[in-house]
Formats: structure tokens, C-alpha cells, sequence
């Protein structure tokens, strides 16, 4: 079932994405996920936010459950107590590699909480993905992104293994963003010598982008704000 | 200029920045805890000055200290941090202090829920302190208008000498969107030659107080103060609206719930029923002669307040339409966000229960 997927996404089973804030994170983790699932894996995803307050992955756990997908993510009662706690969960899912896991991770500051896991994550296989969006104006140079993410990999403690291109401007992305990030995510990968792994699309816009060195990844938007139909 | 991707309250802090703030004090609370990390961060490097201070109280009285000596200074929390300013506020307006004031409300009452919220209306309108003072309270809806707002503020604030609140609800702060950075249009600001700011060649010392020990002094300060929030009335109100003229209904809302409200407009609209919003931009001053305006008009059959409170614009709505025409309301509380079906279904059934 597995050839239904695009050979990077099954390339780890465990992948943690981690960026600075905005970058899109959620929305690909998500994706992620419901691709995975879509396809028949064994799929997990675990929401481990504590810096976010609003529009995290935990939003979607009707979703998860109707797709067959195990959420992890702190207890209910903690969910919106603005306390960086973590579900004890997570240590059974970061030893258990029947599944794809993947670790959705708050902004900058947030890659703290891998700290703790740094261990455990190192001695199986697994991925690190820094999400990198150029429109945002504190990762928009290649100083800046480079910077953001050595500041990420310091804080969490474990390498970053491949870079995500995930340029957007929300509801107004155009293929030119995706385009610009792609330029972007170049450089950070020549100064890092880190591999891009692939540039998301609205997959309105997917198609009609020209050919990239790296996979393109047709993406739905599920974090939409209350108006967005 | 390009567009680029903002978070509300990292893009509020840079546009106070811009806008020529040197003095930010201020105390984590949550939804609104970038705007002070991003002022500690970029502020010092914009050759200001930034103070985490030891609570809300001190905050404010830091930005009364900072306001008096003549720069431009701010300070922002949320619901139940801006209860703890209210004392520093009523004292600024007393004093004729210019500063601007955030607040990206979350539930209530007391320490509520950290989701977002507009339960704070009553108290930035009518005022949370003591006295006849009022405050410009300017209602953003996108972090555009967020952006174009808190730069715009510290202009009114220096024109009328007074306080200045950016109301946003949680989700202001706390969403990202696209926006552009362009110059606001330059307002003539007077000069600060009120300000303690040093004797500067002066022949007199100047003295900021709020305390007027006179009662007819005192009485002559608040005429002075009504004449002040009279002309602020005339020449600052503002609203937007799309549709209204014309409509069947017309949905009054402001902040974030006014965009749920314009989808639910749009969603009525291909039923074939006119629907049309009010947005006050400005919440003080209410522009309660637009509205009744387009009250008053024949095809109007009834007003629907949406807000994420009890009611609490309900009643500056009821008081400009007073009672030409029904006003109903819809509201979600504690938290929690109006859906777009809401606002549409509760819209339909008004104009049942009307016809």
C-alpha cells in the first residue's frame, strides 16, 4: 500500500516537524497523517504544542478518529490550561515502530519538548523536519532561516534532517511563493549541506507548478479559520 | 510592496515599533504573550526600551511615567490583566496622558479560558475605572487593519492627550495572515509642550497630575474633557459595511466575529436573502448615526447582534436604533467561536419570527 505514497514520506517511521513559528507545521503534519492513512498505514500523530494557545493539530481529533489515525496529545482536561505538559502517552508511541508517527511540534521555543525525548528518538530511525516558509519575514533570508534553525536544533538537541519547503500566504498562496521557498530552501540546504525533501502546494496550485529538483506535496488545508468555507 | 505572513500580536508589537514607540512595559498573559517576547526583542534594537514588569499595576503606571516625560509608550495584556490596568488608565486620562493600550480579550469572567473572547466591551467603552473619562477603542478585524490601527493609535493618542485601546479578540492576536506594511497617512501632531520632559529653556516647570483638589476645578477639567470626547465623536467614528443598504438584515458585529458574520451574509445571500454587515471599526465612539440611518430604511426588518459575549454591543445597537426596529442577538461566550451556520440559521429565523 505503501507505493501509493511518495517514497520520502515512508522513508521514516517516526518524523517530528519543527520550524519557526507560522511556518506551517501543523497543516503539514496533518497532511501527513490523512495521506498516510489515506493509504492504509498504521498512522499516528502526536499534537506536542505547548507554546501555541490557538489553531493546533489537536482541532482535528474527530477528524483522526474517523480516519483510524492514534492522536496523542495531553489529557482533555489539560488541552486548553496553557500548562507545557505532555502526554505520558508519547513514550509508548516513540517505542512502538509498527506505526508512521509523526510528532507535531510548536514553534521555535517549542522543539524543547524533544529535549526530554532526545534519547529514545536517536537510538531508532527518524526524521527531523525543519518547515521553512519565506514569506515569513524572521526565516525570509537565508541568514535568518539558517539561524532559526540551528536555534531549533540547540533547543531540541538532535539533528535537523531535511528542510520542507512550505512557503505560503495562507488562503493567498500563489505558485510563486512556493517557488520563492524553493529558491530559499536551495540555499539553506547548500549552506547546511541538509536535503530539501519536498515543497508543499495548495493543491489547486500543485499541478501547474514547473519541475523542481525535489517532490512536490499537494496539500489540503484542514486549520482553516472560523469564516473559511 | 510584498506581502508577508504575520502572527496578529507579533505584527501589532512591530507596528507600535514603527509607529515611533520607545517604551513598552508589560506582563506575560496569555493570548497575547508575543507582542511583549517580540518587544524584547526588536524593541532595545529600535533604540528603545522594553521592561518586563513585576505585574500589570506597574505597567501601566510605567507607561503613565514614560507618557509624561513625552515619548510614545504602551503596554498590552489580556482580559484579566487589562482589569488590573483600569486604575492606570482612569488616572492617564485624568492626567491627559497620550499611551496605547492592548488588549486581545480571552473568556471571562475572572481568570476565564485562554480562547478568544470579546467580553471586555462594557469595560473598554464605558470605562473599568473611575470617572467620566472615556477611551478611544479601536476594533481591528484582520491583522491588516491590526497593523494600520495600533500605528494610527499613537497619533490619536497624542492628538486628544489620552489613552488609546486596540480591542482585538484572542484570535487577532493569535492567527496569521498575509499583510503589507505601507505608510499610514500623517496626521499633524501637536507639539508636547505639557510634557515633563526637562525645563527645556522653559520659564516654568510643568505638572502632570490627576489629583484637582477644587471641586469647581475639577468640575471645569471633566467640561473640558466632555468637549474633548465631543469632537472625537465628530471627526473619529468609523465604521465599515457591505450590503447594508438595501437588506432584509443586517448583522451587526465587530472584531473577528464580523468576518463569521460576512461569510453567514454571503451564505444568506445565495439563499436569496438580503443580508447586510455592520462593522464599527471605532467601538468608542459608537457610529450610532450610521446605523440608525440604515435602520431606519424600509427594507430593514431587523437587526442581528452577533458578538462572542453575552451582549454587550447589544446595547449601544439598541440605543442608536432605538426601537425603530427589532434587535436580536446571537452570541457565544466562555470561549467559543460563532459558526458561520449559526449566524445564518439564527438570521433565518429572525426574519420568520418578523414577517
Amino acid at each position: 500500500m505503501t507505493n501509493d505514497l511518495p517514497a520520502w514520506m515512508t522513508a521514516h517511521r517516526l518524523t517530528a516537524i519543527v520550524g519557526h513559528m507560522g511556518g506551517g507545521k501543523t497543516e503539514l503534519a496533518v497532511n501527513m497523517a490523512v495521506a498516510l492513512a489515506k493509504a492504509g498505514e498504521k498512522t499516528a500523530i502526536a499534537d506536542l504544542d505547548v507554546v501555541n494557545p490557538y489553531f493546533r493539530s489537536r482541532e482535528q481529533r474527530e477528524m483522526f478518529k474517523t480516519l483510524g489515525i492514534r492522536f496523542v496529545a495531553s489529557a482533555q482536561s489539560l488541552i486548553d490550561a496553557d500548562v507545557p505538559s505532555l502526554p505520558a502517552e508519547l513514550n509508548t508511541l516513540l517505542q512502538d515502530e509498527s506505526f508512521f508517527s509523526v510528532l507535531d511540534i510548536g514553534g521555535d521555543s517549542g522543539a524543547r519538548v524533544l529535549a526530554r525525548y532526545r534519547h529514545q528518538i536517536a537510538a531508532r530511525d527518524f526524521a527531523v523536519w525543519f518547515v521553512l516558509n519565506a514569506r515569513r519575514p524572521q526565516t525570509a533570508t537565508l541568514e535568518k532561516a539558517v539561524w532559526s534553525l540551528r536555534k531549533i536544533e540547540e533547543e531540541m538537541g538532535l539533528p535537523v534532517t531535511g528542510v520542507v519547503n512550505n512557503t505560503h500566504l495562507c488562503a493567498e498562496t500563489t505558485a510563486g511563493d512556493v517557488l520563492l521557498g524553493a529558491g530559499l530552501a536551495d540555499e539553506v540546504s547548500y549552506v547546511t549541506n541538509i536535503p530539501v525533501i519536498c515543497h508543499t502546494a495548495p493543491r489547486p496550485i500543485a499541478a501547474g507548478l514547473p519541475q523542481l529538483a525535489e517532490p512536490v506535496f499537494p496539500i489540503d488545508i484542514y486549520m482553516k479559520k472560523p469564516w473559511e468555507r | 510592496m510584498e506581502k508577508e505572513l504575520w502572527k496578529g500580536n507579533e505584527a501589532v508589537a512591530e507596528a507600535a515599533i514603527r509607529a515611533g514607540c520607545k517604551c513598552f512595559f508589560g506582563y506575560p498573559i496569555t493570548p497575547q504573550n508575543e507582542i511583549p517576547e517580540y518587544m524584547s526583542a526588536h524593541l532595545p534594537e529600535a533604540g528603545g526600551v522594553f521592561v518586563q514588569s513585576e505585574s500589570e499595576l506597574a505597567a501601566i503606571n510605567m507607561v503613565y511615567g514614560a507618557a509624561a516625560s513625552g515619548v510614545r509608550a504602551m503596554t498590552s495584556s489580556s482580559s484579566p490583566g487589562i482589569s488590573l490596568k483600569q486604575e492606570g488608565i482612569s488616572a492617564m486620562s485624568s492626567g491627559e496622558l497620550p499611551g496605547v493600550v492592548v488588549n486581545m480579550m480571552r473568556g471571562g469572567p475572572g481568570l476565564g479560558t485562554i480562547q478568544p473572547s470579546q467580553c471586555d466591551y462594557f469595560q473598554a467603552t464605558r470605562g473599568g475605572g473611575n470617572g467620566d473619562y472615556r477611551t478611544i477603542v479601536l476594533a481591528p478585524c484582520d491583522i491588516q487593519e491590526a497593523v494600520d490601527m495600533t500605528q494610527e493609535a499613537f497619533d490619536l493618542a497624542d492628538i486628544y492627550r489620552m489613552p488609546v485601546m486596540i480591542l482585538g479578540d484572542g484570535m487577532i492576536g493569535q492567527m496569521m495572515e498575509p499583510i503589507v506594511w505601507h505608510d499610514i497617512p500623517k496626521r499633524e501632531l501637536p507639539p508636547k509642550d505639557w510634557c515633563a520632559g526637562g525645563r527645556k529653556g522653559r520659564d516654568h516647570s510643568n505638572f502632570v497630575t490627576s489629583l484637582r483638589i477644587d471641586a469647581q476645578d475639577c468640575e471645569d477639567f471633566n467640561r473640558h474633557l466632555e468637549a474633548k470626547y465631543k469632537t472625537i465623536a465628530e471627526k473619529e467614528t468609523r465604521w465599515a459595511e457591505k450590503d447594508a443598504e438595501g437588506c432584509e438584515i443586517l448583522i451587526a458585529a465587530y472584531g473577528t466575529p464580523s468576518r463569521i458574520a460576512l461569510s453567514a451574509a454571503e451564505e444568506l445571500e445565495a439563499k436569496g436573502i438580503k443580508a447586510g454587515l455592520f462593522r464599527p471599526q471605532t467601538v468608542w465612539p459608537f457610529p450610532s448615526k450610521r446605523l440608525a440611518e440604515l435602520a431606519a430604511q424600509d427594507s430593514v426588518k431587523a437587526i442581528l447582534v452577533v458578538e462572542m459575549s453575552l451582549g454587550q454591543m447589544l446595547e449601544d445597537v439598541q440605543l442608536a436604533v432605538q426601537g425603530i426596529k427589532p434587535v436580536r442577538f446571537y452570541g457565544r461566550v466562555g470561549g467559543m467561536v460563532p459558526s458561520v451556520e449559526e449566524i445564518a440559521e439564527e438570521a433565518e429565523k429572525i426574519l420568520q419570527e418578523v414577517q
